[in-house]
């Protein structure tokens, strides 16, 4: 496993030499970011207005360590759970919280409960299914390497999607056509309920990847300065030329699944309280600290600040207006054939009568 | 100019063939295409004139076949991709279903899918249950997806090139039997020489007439106008609607037929239950409940599984004989 910093905060490795001061503090508040990010809609999910949230706590240096790898021209395809990777792209809070409300502003119109999909940003709408984007992902590598782009496409996935079908025909697939994609998996430990020991019987997740002749490694997820390094390595090589990779981050998903799961009841407090200690943030928290480029001060200043821009992102988002009932007929083809059009004096009628 | 005539397969080949000259972004892929120029040949030298870069051979993966037609039609391409039979498309029924059809809609219209998913279904070549299976109706359950089904050599060429300029995802189907079957209508016909498009979503009256009209898809049109020619050897004289596309069904046109000859038979090679027939039947009797005269017969497979024997094959499918007994039932 690679691991450039110790769980103290020490510095064991060459990191990338892109990782300078400014990087590296842009890197901290963001994962800082994140955690407020998670506690915030954890808090305001029992108001009943956002369905469902699915919370990163743990995951922060593997989900902003590889965001920030990555150049404005690669895309990248989220599952449920990474909105910190959205925040590390810099998508404005109000645009995550029109989303999180679906309200007249929401850039998905309601239609999905994926977190975000901006085409303009390259951040392709996830879908709710587990490794189901991994094809699609190789595809839209196959087109812009065929028309010579240098974009470089990253697949979130988690530990149980490598049980999938559709991810292997989609790592083989980009084997063979040599497509720059980079499966990033983090092995968070669990599945819902089910823990990577009932996924495989692989030692490792990467070890996969060698069966489909491209590389396969395991970083240390909650080394945020070791998941920038080797996703950067990698991302850079297939831009290159040099085709797909497979990179396992090891990490832990300290929450819940979603909102929606209870993990107390499958899985022991110890083994929390063990991974609590290998915590991203404050092991990132005590290099930069000892480097001088960061303090407690300043930390608890940012999260201010963060909370208040959130708290201001969220009141805008709730009081904009819901969106129209006609917005269910939307998008369904390029042309809206008449027999759809004809419900929506229907529903209109519905609605004005329930709503 | 006047007419040629083209086997179904050919018409195919020479409307993949013009819309990859006539746009650089359509690319071909599936298991087989390439090299061998497909099974049936359908892809016959488009390696040849159109490179490696644009027509590939995959691995067997049909559902990266279709999920990288999905990646490819978000970048900016319009693939056509290939399922060698309809029954595979049931492993790639999460992409076809859950994606393809989805995402224009998922994104809030941020992105469209012009992509094309060619398959074929062999019922009528004696291939057994697993390889000749019309699962149409299946994917009537996707709105967001257009299901495109050509019985003719001038319809296949039409349809295939409306199909891959059109910007919604379509699922192409094919009929192995009109691939091979010299006695059928469909199998070779007149194909105009120069340019022409058939519109998605437009039903055409095949054969008019006023007593009865049968309404088919794909290689059932072919039993549909052996039935009408061998009809009106009794007097009677039956209009063939060929439905063409699926999906967004010409309703309409279905109708507007039954308007005028107040009797419905729908054939087509759906098992009965909750076959295509039944979306067309329950329309009518929705909307066009006045118009009847008598009761829709529905002509499908039995709900069983597609025997392999030839002999019982042909019990089992519908073909113009069924037609014809039904027909007399209907006009008395
Ligand atoms: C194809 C599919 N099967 C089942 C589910 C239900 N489901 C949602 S999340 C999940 C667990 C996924 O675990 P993992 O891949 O490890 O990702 P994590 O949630 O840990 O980030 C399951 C089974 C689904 N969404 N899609
Ligand atoms: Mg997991």
């Amino acid at each position: 496993m690679i691991r450039l910093l110790s769980p103290q905060g020490v510095l064991e490795g060459e990191p990338d030499p892109t990782l300078t001061e400014s990087k590296l503090v842009k890197i901290m508040k963001d994962m800082v970011a994140a955690r407020v990010f998670d506690d915030w809609m954890l808090r305001i999910h029992p108001m009943g207005r956002v369905s469902r949230y699915a919370p990163a706590e743990g995951q922060e240096a593997s989900m902003v360590g590889s965001a920030h790898a990555l150049s404005e021209v690669d895309w990248v395809f989220p599952t449920y759970r990474e909105f910190p990777v959205l925040i590390a792209r810099g998508v404005p809070l109000v645009e995550l919280q029109n989303r999180m409300f679906a309200n007249s502003r929401d850039v998905l119109k309601g239609h999905e409960i994926t977190l975000y999909g901006d085409r303009w940003r390259r951040i392709v709408v996830g879908a709710g299914g587990v490794s189901l984007m991994a094809p699609i992902a190789v595809g839209m590598a196959m087109a812009s390497k065929s028309a010579g782009e240098k974009s470089v496409f990253i697949v979130y996935m988690g530990d149980g999607a490598t049980s999938k079908g559709d991810f292997h025909e989609a790592i083989n697939f980009a084997g063979v056509f040599k497509t720059p994609v980079i499966f990033f998996c983090q092995n968070n430990q669990w599945a819902i309920s089910v823990p990577v020991s009932l996924q495989t019987r692989a030692e490792t997740l990467a070890v996969k990847a060698e069966a489909y002749g491209i590389p396969g490694v395991r970083v240390d997820g909650n080394d945020v300065l070791a998941v920038y390094t080797v996703v950067r390595k990698y991302v850079e090589a297939a831009r290159a030329g040099g085709g797909p990779a497979f990179i396992e981050a090891y990490t832990y998903r300290i929450g819940a699944h979603t909102t929606a799961d209870d993990p107390r009841r499958y899985r022991s407090e110890e083994e929390v309280r063990r991974w609590r200690e290998l915590d991203p943030i404050s092991r990132m928290r005590k290099y930069l600290t000892a480097k001088g480029l960061w303090s407690v001060e300043e930390e608890e200043r940012f999260i201010e600040e963060f909370r208040e821009e959130l708290r201001k992102a969220t009141e805008i988002a709730e009081s904009t207006p819901p969106l129209k009932p006609a917005a269910i007929l939307e998008d369904v083809y390029g042309e809206t054939p008449w027999y759809i059009a004809d419900e929506l004096e229907e529903l209109e009628r519905y609605s004005a009568e329930t709503l | 100019m006047a007419d040629r005539e083209l086997t179904y397969v050919e018409a195919l080949n020479e409307g993949l063939r013009e819309e990859m000259r006539r746009d650089d972004s359509v690319i071909v892929f599936g298991e087989e295409v390439a090299a061998s120029g497909g099974v049936y040949k359908v892809t016959k030298d488009l390696l040849k004139e159109f490179g490696p870069k644009r027509v590939l051979d995959t691995p067997i993966s049909e559902i990266a076949i279709v999920g990288a037609a999905i990646g490819a039609a978000l970048n900016g391409l319009r693939p056509v991709a290939e399922l060698m039979f309809f029954d595979f498309a049931g492993i790639a029924f999460d992409q076809i279903v859950t994606h393809a059809s989805k995402m224009r809609f998922m994104s809030g219209g941020q992105v469209k899918l012009p992509l094309v998913v060619r398959t074929q279904y062999s019922l009528g070549r004696a291939y057994g249950s697993q390889h000749t299976q019309f699962l149409a109706a299946s994917f009537m359950q996707a709105p967001g997806l257009k299901i495109v089904a050509p019985s003719t050599p001038k319809d296949a060429k039409g349809l295939i090139k409306s199909s891959i300029r059109d910007d919604d995802p379509v699922l192409f189907i094919e009929s192995g039997a009109l691939y091979v079957n010299r006695t059928y209508y469909g199998y070779k016909g007149p194909v105009p020489e120069e340019e022409y498009l058939i519109p998605i979503g437009k039903a055409e009256v095949k054969r008019s007439g006023d007593d009865i009209s049968i309404v088919a898809v794909s290689r059932v049109v072919s039993e549909a106008m052996a039935a009408a020619e061998q009809l009106s050897a009794y007097g009677i004289k039956a209009e063939v609607v060929d439905l063409r596309t699926i999906m967004p069904m010409d309703y309409q046109t279905v109708l507007e037929s039954v308007k005028r000859t107040n009797r419905l038979i729908v054939a087509e090679d759906s098992v009965k239950t909750c076959g295509v027939s039944a979306e067309v039947a329950s329309h009518v009797c929705e909307y066009g409940f006045d118009y009847l005269e008598a009761p829709i017969i529905r002509l499908n497979s039995p709900p069983m599984p597609a025997p392999q024997s030839a002999e019982l094959e042909r019990r089992y499918m519908v073909t113009s004989d069924k037609i014809v007994e039904a027909a007399r039932r209907l006009v008395v």
